[in-house]
């Protein structure tokens, strides 16, 4: 190894998947995995990825869906925010401009995609995250 | 001989995936699943496909339920479950059950009760319909997968 070169390597992304419905919970996780990010769990609500931080966990990107029972995405990013979570907070939702997702952004999101996400939609954000 | 049994089936598949395409019973969307497939998961699609199916049902069963409900509709849940319902369709490429949702969703947004019933028809009629195709499709990659896999016979 040469002077001056890092002796750990570049930690890899982790990232969070929040949606109620497992197809999605699949399907976005793979995708996540298909761009890079090594690590990814997923929660079944807001509360659910609410109590997995207050657990500790920490994520390098939150993949937060809109509609949830329990806790919806508004409320969880809010709940994320308050806890001082820098993650990046992707809100994902199939609902159109103007029916509350509007809130939604101004919850906390770093950006908004609709439904369906892509390779796309997620190896442009991949590029953009720093490690925490 | 047995290679042109993969063979065959695997042009029956390629030709219900085609006409799937054509008639708009499925997107681009539905390629991005099956290009998500590999060695690490290599049922990816038709698992992705069965969960969805069973999450549809549900939701399909709760529009029923709400709809049926004369007393006091809840457009805002039905909203919702319309919502849930038009994201995973959209997600694996279920183009024309999607667009019935956009149409069940402005029916909801109108507080239209006949428009809505009339959409949860179409609805269940397009999902129907789905639902048939993509479980001949796995079918028939089942059936070729089996041919192939006795292919090459065992050499003394």
């Amino acid at each position: 190894m040469e002077e001056g070169e890092s002796c750990s390597a570049r930690r890899e992304l982790t990232a969070l998947v929040v949606d109620d419905q497992e197809v999605l919970r699949r399907i976005h996780g793979r995708l996540l995995k298909d761009v890079g990010v090594s690590h990814v769990e997923a929660a079944r609500n807001g509360k659910e990825a609410i109590d997995i931080h207050r657990g500790g966990q920490s994520f390098d990107l939150i993949l937060m869906d809109l509609d949830m029972p329990v806790m919806n995405g508004i409320q969880a990013t809010r709940g994320l925010r308050a806890m001082g979570v820098r993650s990046k907070i992707a809100g994902v939702s199939a609902r159109n401009e103007g029916e509350g997702v509007k809130e939604f952004q101004e919850a906390g999101l770093d950006l908004l995609f609709p439904k369906p996400l892509t390779t796309l939609h997620l190896s442009s954000l991949v590029t953009q995250i720093k490690p925490l | 001989m047995l290679g042109l049994g993969a063979d065959r089936l695997w042009a029956d598949m390629n030709r219900l995936l085609a006409f799937l395409f054509h008639q708009g019973v499925l997107d681009e969307q539905f390629l991005q699943l099956q290009q998500l497939q590999d060695e690490s998961s290599p049922n990816f699609v038709s698992e992705v496909v069965n969960i969805y199916f069973h999450e549809s049902e549900k939701l399909l069963r709760n529009l029923r339920s709400l709809l049926m409900d004369r007393e006091l509709l809840d457009y805002k849940k039905m909203g919702i479950h319309v919502n849930q319902l038009m994201g995973s369709s959209s997600s694996i490429g279920a183009n024309r059950v999607r667009n019935v949702c956009v149409a069940f969703r402005a029916a909801t947004d109108q507080n239209n009760r006949a428009g809505c019933l009339r959409a949860l028809e179409m609805l269940e009629h397009e999902y129907c319909y789905l639902k048939n195709k993509l479980h001949e499709l796995f079918q028939i990659e089942q059936e070729r997968a089996l041919a192939a896999g006795v292919r090459y016979p065992l050499q003394n």
